[in-house]
């Protein structure tokens, strides 16, 4: 038995919090969205920078993981080439479920300026996507906009039934 | 600085369809003109054909038959001084001439120099691979096979480099469309999802400047959010930007500017 002298009914109440299951699990889904690293292009300089200090996605727990495996989120940031295609689904296979995808700036879209035979036309293709971020390249300020978009889409979902995986087809 | 050219009558004369216009050339000089090339040109004429060599630009040209081009450049670099190959690719030439140029740009620090070799072959002929004299034409080699499809002889690997293994056709021949074939539209689709997933996935949106206000399946208006394929023809609600839920998120406080407190001495 603690000894220290705290009076529950006085000071601040009883520290209990009732909820329901579905706000406490998105509670947590929203507040730890760990990212893929996904730099494919110039678009990876403007995720980094949203990852640095000056940006800070840490305040979001949003944490960047170099393993799909630890990952919940694939931020898809820059030109997906076609031979690049089948790496990004077998990566997207190997993150874990729930699992979500940002698309940011304009070539992963639609394949942006890049107008030719080896530019996959949009990752939505390949992966199915949940944000599309305008902008070449969308400065850090859109990302985390985007991310507090995830956010509030996540906090939507019901968490107590097992979510029906997305499917591009 | 170039000259400034008024654009206001752009539009009176169209330079881009005339049909006559003949493309400015570089000066070619003789290349007796420089007494270091002409050294390195007799040394090649003593035991090679040369069929054109000239002075453009400060570089000699010299152009060969394909068959030597091994010998010529191993004589460069053994006995000429030119122990650097900067670069070497292929160009397409096949609309006028069914033929490929090959070239060879070389550099010669000792001599302050820089030429160029250049030969012909057909569509369907291979060349001699000079990986042998220079590390640097393993890459450009590889690259010219994958882009031009050239193949070359006695390479040490001979793989495209930047084009999946699989992939069909050479992107950078002229008769190549810009936004490729039936191939290379439906790769990753193929790829991924096999032939089957066509039908479904449908064809590739080479137009992205192509916006429809009306389409709520490909795009929505920031601030006018609807679901997914709702009808708005007849107008859209407003959904103004929030970055909280109305009432709050649970465990989590919003900001209060009232309740912040600014810090003057930093020190503190």
């Amino acid at each position: 038995m603690a000894q220290h002298q705290v009076n529950y009914l006085k000071d601040g109440g009883l520290p209990v919090a009732l909820t329901t299951i579905d706000k406490v699990v998105n509670w947590g889904r929203s507040n730890s969205i760990w990212a893929l690293t996904y730099g494919l292009a110039c678009c990876g300089i403007e995720m980094m920078a949203s990852g640095a200090s000056r940006y800070d996605f840490d305040r979001f727990g949003t944490i960047f993981r170099a393993s799909p495996r630890q990952a919940e989120l694939m931020v898809v940031a820059g030109t997906l080439t076609k031979k690049h295609a089948e790496f990004i689904r077998r990566l997207y296979d190997q993150m874990t479920e729930p699992k979500w995808v940002i698309s940011m700036g304009s070539c992963a879209n639609t394949g942006g300026m890049f107008n030719t035979y080896s530019t996959v036309q949009g990752v939505d293709r390949v992966i199915p996507v949940d944000l599309y971020l305008p902008g070449c390249a969308p400065r850090p300020e859109t990302l985390q906009y985007a991310v507090m978009m995830l956010q509030q889409k996540i906090r939507k979902e019901p968490a107590s039934r097992a979510q029906k995986p997305k499917r591009l087809m | 600085m170039r000259a400034y050219t008024p654009k206001d009558d752009v539009q009176k004369k169209s330079y881009y369809t005339d049909r006559f216009w003949v493309a400015p050339q570089v000066p070619k000089y003789d290349v007796s003109q420089d007494a270091v090339f002409a050294a390195d040109l007799e040394a090649i004429k003593a035991k090679f054909d040369v069929l054109d060599a000239y002075i453009q630009v400060n570089q000699m040209v010299v152009v060969i038959h394909a068959n030597d081009n091994y010998a010529v450049l191993e004589l460069l670099k053994n006995e000429r001084e030119y122990p650097q190959l900067s670069e070497m690719s292929a160009i397409d030439w096949l609309a006028s001439e069914g033929k490929f140029e090959i070239f060879y740009q070389m550099l010669s620090m000792a001599k302050r120099k820089r030429l160029r070799i250049k030969c012909k072959i057909d569509e369907k002929e291979a060349i001699q691979s000079v990986e042998k004299l220079f590390r640097s034409a393993d890459w450009s080699e590889r690259e010219m096979y994958d882009m031009f499809g050239v193949v070359v002889n006695n390479h040490p690997f001979m793989k495209r480099i930047l084009m999946p293994e699989d992939w069909e056709g050479f992107p950078l021949r002229k008769t190549y469309p810009l936004q490729g074939d039936e191939f290379a539209a439906w790769y990753e689709v193929d790829r991924i999802f096999g032939k089957e997933a066509r039908e479904i996935i449908g064809p590739e949106n080479r137009d992205p400047a192509r916006v429809d206000r009306y389409d709520t399946q490909r795009f929505s208006r920031l601030g006018h959010e609807v679901p997914f394929g709702t009808d708005i023809s007849q107008g859209e609600p407003d959904t103004p930007l929030v970055y909280q839920e109305q009432k709050g998120v649970f465990m989590i406080e919003k900001f209060d500017a009232e309740k912040s407190v600014v810090i003057s001495d930093r020190h503190r």
